[in-house]
């Protein structure tokens, strides 16, 4: 309804500008043919002063959304060893950006209305000029040179993933349309696995090889749960298309492909508990639960159910195209300390205890 | 006529006289580069019209998800039973508006129509090299762009696996509806579309090295000229490239081959592919697909060169670094490809290549944005909505272009990779620019084309309102990108931690309803302008290249007499010792006149 009702607002402004531009058009006298549509000195100077004003919007509008929305973006509050590396390389970026665009929409709208046409008036005669080629490229290069290097830096740190005793490796499996996760157990080590393996009558979901001894004591599970302080490394798995795993608060991302392994390795550094107790997030949260009552109470108007409240959970979704439901495949992933992280681990199921006999 | 006639293009022109032309030589099957330049603007107009209105479609679901609409009930029938739009058509709207802009509207509408109009005319040329396989061409395309249409009409639905087409998502059925018929479709209309984009660039090319006019040296080819040679050979090296992994996948999906499929298992079976990579094909498909963005790109900074030079009554500053950059860009754009795989799944040691690679194309673009920058200092600019939007060009260009700093950036894309953030940056730095200067094309060469002048306060309305709207949509865009919020979401309320994009969200699609309504003003612009425009004189916008010293009613071969010798550069605006403040290339060098050492 308010589409439609915003579809016939537009209309109607359609129309209004339209018999605008005709009155315009009859007002400006139509004598003398084609030149009447080529730019004279009074549009130079309305669209001049348009130009400038125009120069204000896109300032106004950066600031808006920077006070606005500046608060929304994932910017500060990373909850992994890398994260922050990642953070500043974005705000030193952000800044570059925030600077180089200031300046060069500045100069381009301000020339647009300075040097506005008017007639008699000459343009200046100036074609070439080495210096000024030579000063704006060598300093993209400089800029360019440190933003490269620094970048490759935390990149390589990021990617090397470096397995030693003390990294639990976590097999992250995908599907149309839910994540799986499997933990190695007591011998640390993962079992062979291949979906041409996968036996759904006896309950082998990600094709484990059952003769595999270190299959054995493998741990499938829907949660993911995490012992913080702990170096984790993803060994990643996806049983028919491209799926990726994208954990935003931990800066992690990796697409999982059929017929290959993918890895991605991090250290979680918050615990879920600790992330809902800064004060950011009791922020975000309240303001994400007000907004929710309030659509709760046009959900309630319409006799549906009302939302529940929002409590802030880690989250692993899909980030790569995959299907139907591809907007809904998600899993919740919990940090904690390495004893909750045993207690928990204790209660799941081994995997020749799970199967079906 | 053709007495005068002295080089060797006059058979040409004798063949445009002495047989009468029949309407559907004129019209339809026309061998004439004019004509066939518009039919590819008809044809990538309804196209984009399309395209953009499967955009509003989208933005109205992300905006108000759960609410029925009628406008989905009307326009996707089954698809949206009580008007509450279903989610294989939400992907399937994604993908084909991917599709359909990029491929049939800015590749082929904006190359197609001004490769095709201004290189003849431009170099000097009666027609283009091979005025068959430009007709051949455009047919191709036109079938092409029917088959992508008609695949909307298939039971199952079009494809839907992203303009991407990742296998395996888009090479079973079993996966997705779209993934049947439809992508079949998909593929056939590309691969008919690849044959035509490469039968048109070979033209361009043979026809820019070979048939420019006495005088004509490339150091005096004016700047589109130089942008739609250089997109032409950036077209030839890498479309075939696609070609092969289209057809590739073809063999994957109907003749059991395992390209890119290995060790699958879907709906209860395991199929029989082994050994495949689904990273190879996004190889195939970046190897063309980020060069694709320059084939997108180039044209309008060609464009948006001319028409800035010409109407800032400048020369354009630093004509030669303007080339050097085009260069660069060109060869750049093809080993950049891997910065879209950086969390493929590849070796993390090329992604540090890639990305070396790709923050080294923003010193070719940097020079680019100053180049501009510098022309307008001192110029006296004439605010036609062709330098309008041309200035736009400029300024989402550098918008859109600087937060490539982030996504070229390995270790940034991380986090924001497939987000809101990369929408909105290729949306600006490809999308809007390059509509902006498909836009200042047409409002420039439209006397040109149909010998009749565009209404210029509806120009002023269309660019005002275009430009405030875009940013409107794509500004705001970047920051819900960076909270994290993933593309292709058919809709975000199963995450309640996005709850607070929502308004966002709506602002963006009210800004962009209005947007796209405001192109209606363009619409009825052109179109009634076509029958109803004032009458054009023959060089209305004072400029210095040669398709403005052709008559205005279209002639076949273009001048009635021998073709005009070039003496000078594009760029003589406002040049000393001239009284005018342009001078055409066909005027010689007055006695003890240098030309610039460009």
């Amino acid at each position: 309804m308010t589409a439609l009702l915003s579809i016939l607002v537009l209309v109607f402004i359609s129309v209004a500008i339209w018999q605008m531009v005709k009155i315009f058009d009859l007002t400006q006298g139509n004598a003398n043919g084609a030149d009447s549509q080529i730019a004279h000195d009074g549009d130079n100077k309305i669209n001049g002063y348009l130009m400038l004003g125009f120069l204000i919007f896109i300032y106004v509008i950066t600031i808006i959304c920077f006070v606005k929305f500046g608060d929304l973006p994932l910017m500060s509050n990373s909850a992994s060893e890398h994260g922050p590396g990642i953070d500043n390389l974005m705000i030193i970026s952000m800044v570059i950006i925030f600077i180089v665009q200031t300046i060069t929409q500045f100069l381009l709208h301000y020339f647009a209305f300075k040097y506005r046409g008017e007639k008699g008036r000459k343009a200046l005669f100036f074609a070439d000029n080495n210096k000024l080629e030579a000063i704006w490229t060598i300093i993209p290069v400089i800029v360019l040179a440190g933003l490269i290097i620094q970048g490759l830096f935390t990149w390589t740190e990021i990617m090397n993933v470096s397995e030693d005793e003390d990294t639990i490796v976590i097999e992250l499996y995908a599907q149309q349309f839910n994540w799986k996760a499997r933990y190695a157990g007591a011998d640390n080590t993962l079992g062979k696995a291949n979906v041409r393996l996968i036996d759904i009558d006896r309950a082998n979901i990600l094709g484990l090889d059952e003769s595999d001894p270190n299959a054995q004591d493998d741990k499938i599970t829907t949660e993911l749960h995490l012992p913080v302080g702990r170096k984790v490394l993803f060994k990643m798995r996806s049983q028919d298309v491209l799926h990726s795993a994208y954990m935003p608060h931990f800066r992690a991302q990796m697409n999982c492909v059929p017929g290959m392994i993918t890895q991605f390795g991090f250290t979680p550094t918050v615990t879920t508990d600790d992330m809902r107790a800064t004060p950011e997030m009791i922020d975000k949260v309240q303001n994400i639960n007000r907004i929710r009552v309030e659509k709760s109470k046009e959900l309630q108007a319409k006799g549906e159910d009302a939302l529940e409240r929002y409590e802030f959970d880690y989250l692993l979704l899909c980030n790569k195209i995959c299907g139907k439901s591809h907007y809904n495949m998600q899993m919740k992933i919990i940090v904690e300390t390495q004893e909750e992280y045993d207690a928990w681990l204790k209660t799941q199921k081994a995997f020749k205890d799970s199967l079906n006999k | 006529m053709s007495a005068h006639a002295v080089d060797t293009h006059d058979a040409h022109d004798d063949h445009g006289h002495h047989h009468k032309e029949t309407f559907i030589t004129k019209y339809i099957f026309s061998q004439d580069h004019k004509m066939i330049a518009k039919q590819y603007l008809i044809t990538g107009t309804i196209m984009g019209v399309i395209g953009v209105m499967m955009s509003l479609m989208m933005r109205m679901q992300i905006a108000w998800p759960e609410e029925g609409n009628v406008i989905f009930e009307a326009l996707l029938g089954k698809w949206a039973p009580d008007g509450v739009m279903d989610a294989d058509i939400y992907l399937a709207l994604v993908t084909i508006h991917g599709t359909i802009m990029v491929f049939f509207v800015l590749t082929a509408g904006l190359s197609g129509t001004f490769s095709n109009l201004l290189i003849p005319l431009q170099i000097g040329a009666r027609d283009m090299a091979s005025g068959f396989l430009n007709m051949v061409s455009y047919w191709l395309f036109f079938l092409s762009s029917v088959i992508m249409v008609l695949s909307f009409f298939v039971e199952a639905g079009p494809a839907a696996a992203g303009w991407t087409i990742y296998p395996p998502l888009s090479a079973l059925p079993l996966a997705q509806g779209g993934s049947g018929a439809g992508m079949t479709m998909w593929l056939v209309s590309m691969a008919i579309f690849i044959a035509s984009s490469l039968l048109g660039s070979l033209n361009y090319v043979v026809t820019v090295i070979n048939l420019r006019t006495k005088g004509m040296s490339m150091t005096r080819l004016p700047l589109t000229i130089w942008a739609f040679f250089v997109t032409a050979i950036i077209g030839v090296i890498s479309f075939p490239v696609l070609l092969s992994a289209a057809l590739l996948l073809i063999m994957d999906r109907s003749f059991g081959t395992s390209f890119f499929l290995s060790d699958i298992f879907i709906q209860g079976e395991v199929l029989h592919y082994q050994g495949g990579s689904p990273v190879l094909f996004e190889h195939l498909f970046w190897f063309l697909g980020h060069p694709e963005v320059y084939i997108v790109l180039l044209p309008a900074l060609g464009i948006t060169s001319e028409i800035i030079a010409t109407n800032s009554r400048k020369p354009i500053f630093g004509y030669r670094a303007m080339v050097a950059s085009i260069l660069a860009i060109a060869f750049l754009s093809t080993i950049v490809w891997g910065h879209h795989m950086f969390i493929s799944g590849m070796n993390p040691f090329l992604g540090s290549v890639f990305t070396f690679t790709t923050l080294l194309i923003a010193i070719p673009s940097a020079v680019k944005a100053f180049n501009y920058i510098t022309t307008l200092w001192k110029g006296n600019l004439q605010m036609n909505p062709a330098m309008l939007f041309s200035i736009g060009l400029v300024s989402t260009f550098i918008t859109g272009g600087l937060t490539g700093i982030i996504l070229g950036d390995s270790a940034l894309d991380i986090n924001v990779h497939d987000t809101y953030f990369v929408v909105a940056h290729f949306h600006l730095v490809m999308g809007i620019s390059a509509l902006y200067g498909m836009f200042a094309g047409i409002y420039h060469w439209f006397p040109k084309m149909f010998g009749r002048m565009l209404n210029k306060n509806l120009g002023y309305v269309h660019f005002w309102v275009t430009a405030i709207c875009a940013y409107g949509v794509f500004f705001p865009m970047h920051f819900i990108g960076m909270a994290g919020l993933p593309r292709r979401y058919y809709t975000n309320s199963n995450f309640p931690l996005f709850d607070d994009l929502a308004n966002v969200n709506e602002v963006i699609t009210i800004f962009a309803l209005i947007g796209g309504a405001f192109q209606i003003v363009f619409l009825y612009n052109f179109f009634s302008s076509i029958f109803y425009g004032k009458k054009a004189v023959q060089n209305p916008w004072r400029s210095n290249t040669l398709e403005w010293t052709t008559p205005v009613e279209h002639i076949h071969g273009n001048w009635p007499g021998e073709i005009p010798h070039v003496h000078r550069w594009a760029y003589d605006y406002s040049k000393p010792g001239h009284d005018d403040d342009f001078v055409s290339q066909i005027v010689p060098l007055k006695d003890g006149e240098e030309e610039l050492q460009h």
